[in-house]
């Protein structure tokens, strides 16, 4: 599913290498698997999860996603790709202008779902997160929990096959924060492969699961 | 405030397409007139030549058996005063001037050898004289294509401008949008989706202000043609406080092309809207990855 040879990337113009904030990364993530993606701040993991969702193409190295050569696709096959993956953001990333409704949907309408069914998974996805009664509220008028929770609807409404998730429990209570687990897990057993960032040591003691550490733009630990 | 520009925009065009269709419609009515027509004048019309009468009636008698003319009369003193009275005032028939006979020449439509026709006429009446309204009218077509040429050029530029100004407006909102474009983007939406709901926006925009330009430019145009009526010798104008009925009776009678073009005008804003909006979306989005 995810397989990364020697990856680098740096921001900045070509030309003009920026600094390197991840280098010779090499691993894989088999299908249907699951990884905590840990490591302290500012050690690369939200670009890693950068590079995973598409957003950036390595600079160097082998990246392959779905099987597919990232450094070599067209640029117009991308965002189909992108629909089968599910991000959970650190700053959620919601749309200020629409609703938590509008927000939610907007995955399955990029999709090309029928509105009727749209409104169903919806409806339904913000019940189960606790935020039925909030359908129409904007992200503004929504705790950053309640964001969160959002967020996370968002992006598993379509039923990704890829779902990356950094620090999704950071705003959450302990058990919100239980239930996402639960969630995710789910997700997981149901086929969808799974990489979780966080710092929340605890979290990772009460579900087990193969590692991925990162320091300073390094793999320094697998499994 | 995209709409008002367009409309602005919209206006000038319609002036700029009257202006090439009146261009157009002038120079075909001049040229009716002008093409098929020659003046004959014939010096000292009543005296006596060969065996007619009159020098007049001997030029007269020629260009009816002249194959090609469609019709030759000679105007009458009362027309022949009006045609002087610029330069001579009401006096022509009191200074007793010795007036020529004016021949009123129509041609058919293949013309008669010119030349040829000039000599006959000088053997049955020295003096007279034959022209032809042909280099008028060369001088005339060569104007009218300059005016459409200008006319043509104006509605050129304004389109450009439309567009320039379109192009500008989109990348002030793509500036303005630019984060929840890249959410949108990086949740896996096409290039054309979002360029389509630019694009989309955009040509509403421009469609209402190329129908506010066209509108606008309806009574500014009711008006020229009303001041140019008299030249064009057409149907005369209803009086200013006439109803809209009769102006628009009136104005059916002008060149039917341009009422029945000046529709196309916010289609064209439309799609002008549409395609630079998109096409600028396009392009903004391909420096994301």
């Amino acid at each position: 599913m995810i397989r990364l040879d020697d990856v680098g990337l740096h921001y900045g113009r070509a030309g003009h290498a920026g600094p390197e904030v991840l280098r010779g990364l090499s691993f894989v993530v088999p299908e249907g698997g699951f990884r905590w993606l840990l490591g302290p701040s500012g050690a690369g993991k939200t670009s890693l999860l950068r590079l995973l969702s598409l957003a950036a193409r390595p600079s160097h190295g082998r990246l392959m996603v779905f099987g597919t050569d990232i450094g070599r696709v067209r640029r117009g096959e991308l965002p189909e790709l992108r629909r089968r993956i599910g991000m959970v953001f650190q700053d959620f990333r919601l749309l200020p202008h629409l609703s938590a409704y509008e927000n939610v949907a907007l995955p399955l309408r990029l999709a090309g779902r029928p509105e009727r069914r749209i409104r169903t998974d919806v409806i339904e996805m913000l019940r189960w997160v606790g935020l039925g009664e909030a359908l129409d509220a904007r992200p503004a008028e929504l705790s950053g929990g309640e964001q969160q929770r959002v967020a996370i609807a968002r992006a598993v409404i379509a039923r990704p096959s890829l779902l990356l998730a950094d620090e999704p429990t950071g705003n959450l209570d302990d058990a919100q924060a239980q239930r996402l687990m639960r969630l995710i897990k789910e997700m997981n057993r149901l086929g969808a492969t799974v990489v979780v960032a966080t710092h929340n040591e605890r979290l990772v003691e009460r579900h087990p699961a193969p590692a991925l550490r990162l320091e300073r733009g390094r793999l320094v630990s697998n499994g | 405030m995209l709409p008002l520009l367009v409309a602005a925009m919209a206006f000038l065009a319609a002036l700029a397409l009257a202006g090439a269709f009146s261009a157009a419609a002038l120079g075909r009515h001049w040229q009716q007139g002008a093409a098929a027509a020659l003046t004959v004048q014939v010096p000292q019309p009543e005296a006596p030549a060969g065996q007619n009468a009159k020098r007049v009636d001997a030029v007269l008698a020629i260009l009816d058996t002249t194959p090609g003319i469609a019709s030759a009369r000679a105007l009458t003193t009362a027309e022949l005063e009006d045609v002087l009275r610029p330069w001579l005032g009401n006096g022509a028939a009191p200074l007793s001037l010795p007036l020529p006979a004016v021949l009123e020449v129509h041609l058919a439509q293949s013309a008669p050898d010119l030349a040829a026709l000039a000599d006959r006429l000088q053997q049955a009446a020295p003096g007279t004289l034959v022209e032809s309204h042909g280099q008028w009218v060369e001088r005339l077509a060569v104007l009218v294509r300059s005016v459409q040429a200008c006319a043509l050029l104006a509605l050129a530029m304004v389109a450009a401008v439309a567009a320039a100004v379109i192009a500008i407006g989109t990348r002030a909102g793509l500036a303005a949008r630019r984060d929840a474009i890249e959410v949108v983007h990086g949740l896996g939406a096409t290039d054309r989706y979002i360029a389509g709901r630019f694009a989309r926006r955009a040509m509403r925009l421009a469609l209402a202000g190329g129908v506010l330009g066209a509108l606008a430019a309806v009574p500014v145009l009711l008006a020229l043609a009303r001041l140019a009526a008299p030249f064009l010798q057409t149907v005369a104008p209803p009086p200013l406080d006439a109803g809209l009925e009769a102006w628009a009776a009136w104005a059916r009678t002008g060149p039917a092309a341009f009422w029945e073009g000046l529709p196309a005008l916010p289609v064209a804003a439309g799609a002008i809207g549409w395609l630079t909006a998109h096409a600028t979306v396009r392009r903004w989005l391909r420096r994301l990855p």
